[in-house]
């Protein structure tokens, strides 16, 4: 039987992974926005999870919701990579630190 | 009459106003008129009046409401009483001579024009000071003529040492001035009022009131406004120690040397102590610190000259010393003798000054005496007119300086004023001084050898009628105005209540029924005479007979001959100490105080101590988004785990 | 008698409405748009003078009062008015203006109508805060102006413009924004912005301490006194001649003029309290400062602190009068109270005309260092004499309008205190010896360079400006009556509030 503890214990896991993924990654931009959308989708099946376990449809609603910006979300963060690849000629995590004080 | 005061006053100072506009286009020709014109429209009204007041005029009235302030009404007024009159015909009538002489003296000078602009406004600021009727008038005048000087020390502002005189005369007088205006605001909170009638009438109720400086220290309240108002007439008649300026202000045109530095402008201290008089005789305190500082003057100045070898500053420093003897003489509370010292000084010393300036246009600008020699053939009515300068000076019997000065003497050795007799002695040794550096001029100037060189010497001839007509108006008046004035001025009836007289004894009293001439016959029993023949004689053994032996005196006492060849280092003291250390005191403020403490660690300190801040915090600015994320969670972590411990 | 329009309004609105129109023109017609702004100047001058001429002399009472409502919600109005001690400022703010435009006539080459816009609109806002009578008016107007004077000495400045427009701005505002608390403060107390209800109402004396204290940092650093001046030597040396001339002749006066119409009238008990500290940093002012500007070699840091010496005569009078007694005591109050602001007209007039001989000397040969001149007398005739009178005038020579104030407040504080009086005194010998010391360096003396031996004389611009200064400063010097007639009402009714005590 899967109970709602094991789907949270995944949604976790995914979450943990996207988070980290944010820090540790160095390298790619693109990764960063898997990273982001991993989050995202940890959120989704917290979700669906709750959603099943309250049988409170909302919360499916929202995952529609969230799966719609993350959609728009790296749709734009592509577009910002093309773009910030045609100024700088890298998508290197490493080299974009023009927010530095 | 006041319509006519006010014509004194504004014929020259259209005059000016006339040469500062429109002088470059009218030219030389017609300045000369103009100013000329001005002057003598003032001179023969001055005439007119003091012969009104001979027979009683009296005015003294407001002409217009300078401004009202806290209360009281400050007026520009005119006081026409005999001491003023006197004075405006004096200054008029120097200032005419000099305005004919400069005609001749400044007839090649690019800056004449200008030259007789300030002359016209000069005279007119001195007209302002003596026909005041208040304070602040005086005051006025006062500076007007202070400035007039200054631009005139500094007429040839090119040349470095005029303007460093220029600067100096008006710094040095500003001094005095502090003094003065302190003593204005004391006479003002004292009185309530700053005319003089006004006050007068107000002072002897402060006979006794003292007044507190602070730290339990109370000193009388007329003294303290006697010895303030005082300080302004050191710095204008320049008294020891505010005497610095006038050996420098020799820088001037001749003729400047003669009305602003001889006969008028220096003289306005001795105008306002006398003008003060009412004041001062309830100050005997004050009146002895005046006699001190006057004899003092009078005597070491007058040593001053005897080492001088610029013509124009033996002159300079015999006016040093004539200065302090007015001064020892109102201090003596015998104002109407300092004030006939005053005119007949004036007439004198004008001679003497424009005599000298002859004779160096006929130098062509050679003014050190050991250049000169042997001019008397050369120069005939200079001389002759200087001769009679110098006799009065030295108070020769006969001549206008020995009325006014011996009977100044004389006044200070019968007078009751605390110091009377240290000052009656300094200025009985004055009078051997002021034979020998008068005599000595004279000697080295027109006798003895011909010392100038060859090329001066060919063109050696007597100046024009310009110059010569104004030598001969100053020596009839150098030598008649002693008789003429002796009775009147010293006999006490033509002050009147212009000059107050002193309350007790009085140093004039023995003058009261005396006639000139028996006066002239008392000189063989005066000490004066014989001092000042003793100093004829040392002068024509030094200068005439033994012409070697003043450089051996000299070599022999060397140190002493140094400190009066420095003026007893009071320039060196002021120029050392004075000057680079208040530039120093001021270095030092800025550069410490405002750059450093204000600046550095206020202002900048302060913008820097920000900056510094937001230094360090930028270190966690790295730009990087993972580590900002990274924060973030970190801090969410925290957050989190805080409250869940929490609650 | 003048009809009854409101020519309060009119004065600020007037050049403001002028300054936007040469904004709106950009940098179109730059001929024209110096033209405009003469004409306009000219108006608003003319416009004070019809104010002068409407206004009664012996009442202390607000006149050409103008008042609506303006921000409801918190009872601020717009409410304008002039008396007696307003009123000299207003004519000097237009007056300076038409100075400054004709200064800037043919100098300024980098957008010339932004630069007439700026003096323009600055003049509005200088109207308005010695109009104004509304406590949050009057902070809209002191901060307002600011902006122009910041542009003013960050665009047309000189090398170090950056530096000097933000410690200039810093500076100011840092003082004005705790004058806003204290406003706000005052406004919910007594229910509205009315400064004369301010005057009014009762506070106790620990309020009334920390009331003072919040307009003492902003009027002090307006002063400026010491020892928060720095900003201005920095100020002038950056700023182009107008703005110098500006600064000088009204900015600094504001300071004075917050003394008069806050501290003094709404704060006596403090100001009492305090009275020690300011007559200390004005005779320090006086005497420092004095000492400083012997020192200068940049002509215009010269005059800059040669105005800080003369504003520590300004604020002397102003509260020496705590000190006095006895029978004479009011009327020496009144005194020197006229004589300190007798002082701020004369100094705007004489600080005005020092910054324009410099300034006609920089326009030359682009150097405000004394060493560069020597001999200028040789070369300027004309101008040298104008320098010379003027420099006159700097000391205080009687006959000129410098002396009127000096001598009224060295009369006056010595009724407070006979050594105060001779400390003030000493600027008599410090103050010529800064001054003339510059004059010996910079007109006479011998030719030092061959530039200086090429200068042209002055042009009949230069010399049409400097003859309107003349005017003014020979004339008080000669009959300060008029001037002083408009205010004595006035400044009796302010000795009168400040001697009162307001602790309830």
């Amino acid at each position: 039987m899967i109970t709602l503890n094991d789907y949270l214990i995944l949604g976790a896991i995914l979450f943990a992974l996207g988070v980290m993924g944010l820090f540790i990654n160095r390298k790619n931009l693109v990764v960063l926005l898997m990273c982001v959308e991993l989050i995202l989708l940890a959120v989704n099946i917290n979700f669906v999870a709750f959603s099943r376990y309250l049988m409170n449809r909302e919360g499916q609603v929202f995952v529609f919701f969230v799966l719609t910006v993350a959609a728009a979300e790296s749709a734009i963060g592509l577009a910002l990579l093309v773009v910030v690849f045609r100024h700088r000629q890298s998508i290197n995590v490493q080299d974009l630190n023009q927010l530095k004080g | 009459m006041a319509t006519l005061a006010l014509w004194i006053l504004l014929s020259p100072l259209l005059a000016a106003l006339i040469t500062a506009l429109a002088g470059s286009r009218l030219g030389r020709r017609c300045t000369h008129v103009l100013t000329i014109a001005g002057v003598a429209v003032s001179c023969i009204l001055s005439f007119w009046i003091l012969l009104r007041v001979l027979v009683g005029a009296h005015l003294d009235a407001p002409l217009y409401t300078w401004m009202v302030s806290g209360g009281i009404p400050f007026q520009i007024g005119f006081l026409i009483d005999p001491l003023s009159a006197l004075l405006a015909l004096v200054v008029t009538f120097v200032s005419l001579a000099v305005h004919i002489y400069s005609i001749g003296y400044m007839a090649d000078d690019p800056g004449e024009i200008r030259f007789f602009g300030y002359i016209s406004l000069f005279t007119f600021a001195m007209l302002l000071l003596v026909l005041a009727n208040n304070f602040l008038q005086l005051f006025i005048g006062w500076e007007g003529v202070g400035l007039v000087s200054y631009l005139l020390i500094g007429f040839w502002f090119e040349k470095p040492t005029a303007t460093a005189a220029a600067l100096k005369a008006f710094v040095v007088n500003r001094i005095g001035d502090l003094g003065f205006i302190l003593g204005i605001a004391m006479v003002l909170h004292y009185t309530g009022s700053l005319t003089y009638a006004s006050v007068f009438a107000r002072v002897p109720a402060l006979a006794g009131r003292t007044v507190g400086l602070g730290f339990g220290w109370r000193v009388p309240v007329l003294t303290l406004m006697g010895l303030l108002l005082f300080v302004g007439a050191m710095g204008k008649s320049a008294q020891i120690p505010l005497h610095v300026w006038l050996p420098d202000s020799m820088e001037g045109p001749t003729p400047i040397s003669a009305l602003i530095h001889a006969a008028t402008m220096v003289t306005a201290g001795v105008y306002l102590v006398a003008r003060l008089s009412p004041l001062y005789i309830h100050a005997p305190d004050a009146l002895g610190v005046i006699l001190v500082i006057g004899s003092l003057t009078a005597f070491f100045m007058g040593i001053l000259g005897v080492v001088a070898t610029d013509i124009k500053r033996v002159i300079a420093y015999s006016t040093l010393s004539q200065l302090g003897y007015m001064m020892a003489g109102l201090g003596a509370s015998a104002f109407a003798a300092g004030i006939f010292h005053l005119v007949t000084h004036a007439f004198f010393k004008a001679l003497l000054f424009l005599a000298a300036g002859s004779v160096i246009i006929a130098m062509h600008h050679e003014q050190d005496m050991r250049k000169m020699g042997g001019l008397r053939k050369y120069l005939p009515v200079t001389y002759v007119t200087f001769l009679v300068g110098s006799l009065a000076l030295v108070a020769f019997p006969g001549f206008s300086g020995y009325f006014s000065k011996d009977a100044l003497i004389d006044a200070v050795g019968q007078s009751p004023i605390p110091g009377a007799a240290f000052a009656y002695t300094l200025l009985l040794l004055s009078v051997f001084v002021t034979a020998l550096y008068t005599f000595r001029m004279l000697f080295l100037v027109f006798h003895g050898p011909e010392r100038m060189g060859e090329g001066i010497r060919a063109h050696l001839h007597e100046s024009s009628w310009v110059v010569t007509l104004p030598l001969v108006m100053l020596a009839v008046p150098a030598l008649a105005v002693g008789w003429i004035l002796f009775h009147p001025l010293l006999g006490g009836s033509f002050f009147g209540s212009s000059l107050a007289t002193p309350v007790g004894i009085n140093p004039l009293a023995s003058f009261a029924h005396l006639s000139p001439w028996r006066f002239f016959l008392a000189a063989w029993d005066a000490p004066s005479f014989y001092l000042m023949l003793a100093g004829l004689g040392v002068a024509a053994y030094g200068y005439l007979w033994r012409p070697e032996w003043p450089a051996r005196l000299a070599a022999r006492i060397h140190p002493l001959y140094r400190l009066l060849v420095q003026g007893y280092y009071f320039d060196a003291f002021y120029l050392r100490l004075g000057a680079p250390g208040s530039v120093r005191l001021g270095r030092s403020l800025w550069k410490w105080g405002d750059e450093r403490a204000i600046d550095g660690l206020g202002v900048n300190g302060t913008a820097s101590r920000i900056g510094w801040l937001g230094a360090l915090v930028r270190r966690f600015q790295t730009g990087f988004l993972y580590q900002y994320a990274f924060t973030m969670v970190a801090a969410l972590v925290v957050l989190v785990s805080w409250a869940l411990v929490r609650y | 008698m003048i009809p009854a329009w409101p020519w309060l309004s009119l004065l600020i609105g007037f050049p403001v409405a002028g300054g936007l129109v040469l904004l709106a023109l950009g940098s179109r017609a730059p001929s024209f748009a110096r033209s405009f702004a003469l004409v306009t100047s000219i108006v608003a001058f003319a416009l004070s003078v019809i104010v002068w001429i409407g206004f009664r002399d012996g009442t202390a009472s607000m006149q050409f009062v103008e008042r609506i409502g303006w921000i409801p919600l918190l009872h601020a109005n717009y409410h304008l008015g002039i008396d007696g001690i307003s009123l000299p400022f207003l004519v000097l703010t237009t007056f300076s203006t038409v100075l400054v435009v004709l200064a800037g006539w043919r100098v300024i080459e980098y957008k010339q109508a932004a630069y007439f816009a700026a003096f323009l609109l600055m003049e509005g806002f200088m109207n308005g805060v010695f109009a104004a009578l509304d406590g949050l008016l009057f902070y809209f107007f002191w901060e307002a102006m600011l902006i122009p004077m910041f542009l003013i000495i960050g665009v047309w400045g000189g090398p170090r413009r950056i530096y000097a427009s933000f410690k200039f701005f810093l500076y100011t505002f840092l003082g004005s924004v705790l004058m806003l608390v204290a406003l706000i403060y005052l406004g919910v107390r007594t229910g509205s912005y009315d400064l004369l209800a301010f005057q009014r109402a009762p506070l106790g004396l620990g309020t009334q301490i920390w009331l003072f204290i919040a307009f003492l940092l902003a009027f002090a650093v307006k002063v400026p006194m010491w020892p928060v001046h720095t900003w201005l030597p920095d100020a002038h040396v950056e700023a182009p001649t107008g703005g110098s001339v500006i600064l000088a002749a009204i900015m600094l006066k504001m300071g004075a003029y917050g003394f008069l119409r806050l501290s003094l009238p709404i704060a006596p008990d403090a100001s009492r309290y305090f009275s020690g500290l300011m007559v200390a940093l004005s005779l320090v002012a006086i005497v420092y400062i004095g000492f400083v500007a012997l020192v200068q070699t940049d002509m215009k840091k010269l005059i800059a602190y040669s105005s800080i010496v003369h504003m520590g005569f300004v604020t002397l009078g102003f509260f020496a009068l705590f000190f006095m007694a006895g029978a004479s005591a009011i009327e020496a109050a009144r005194m020197g109270i006229q004589g300190g602001i007798f002082q701020m007209i004369s100094h705007g007039l004489v600080a005005a005309a020092l910054f324009l001989c410099v300034g006609v000397l920089y326009d030359r040969l682009h150097s405000r260092d004394i060493a560069t001149y020597g001999g200028v007398a040789r070369s300027m005739p004309v101008f040298g004499a104008l320098f010379v009178f003027f420099a006159m005038a700097n000391v205080g020579l009687p006959g000129t309008s410098g002396f009127v104030g000096e001598f009224q407040v060295i009369l006056a504080t010595w009724v407070a205190n006979p050594w105060w009086s001779l400390l003030a005194a000493l600027n008599l010998v410090i103050g010529a010896g800064f001054t003339l010391w510059l004059i010996k360096r910079v007109v006479f003396g011998p030719i030092v360079n061959e530039p200086v031996a090429k200068l042209p004389d002055v042009t009949v611009r230069e010399r049409l400006f400097l003859f309107l200064l003349v005017i003014p400063v020979l004339l008080f010097g000669l009959w300060p009556a008029p001037i002083l007639d408009v205010m004595r009402a006035s400044v009796a009714h302010l000795v009168h509030q400040a001697l009162m005590s307001k602790i309830p």
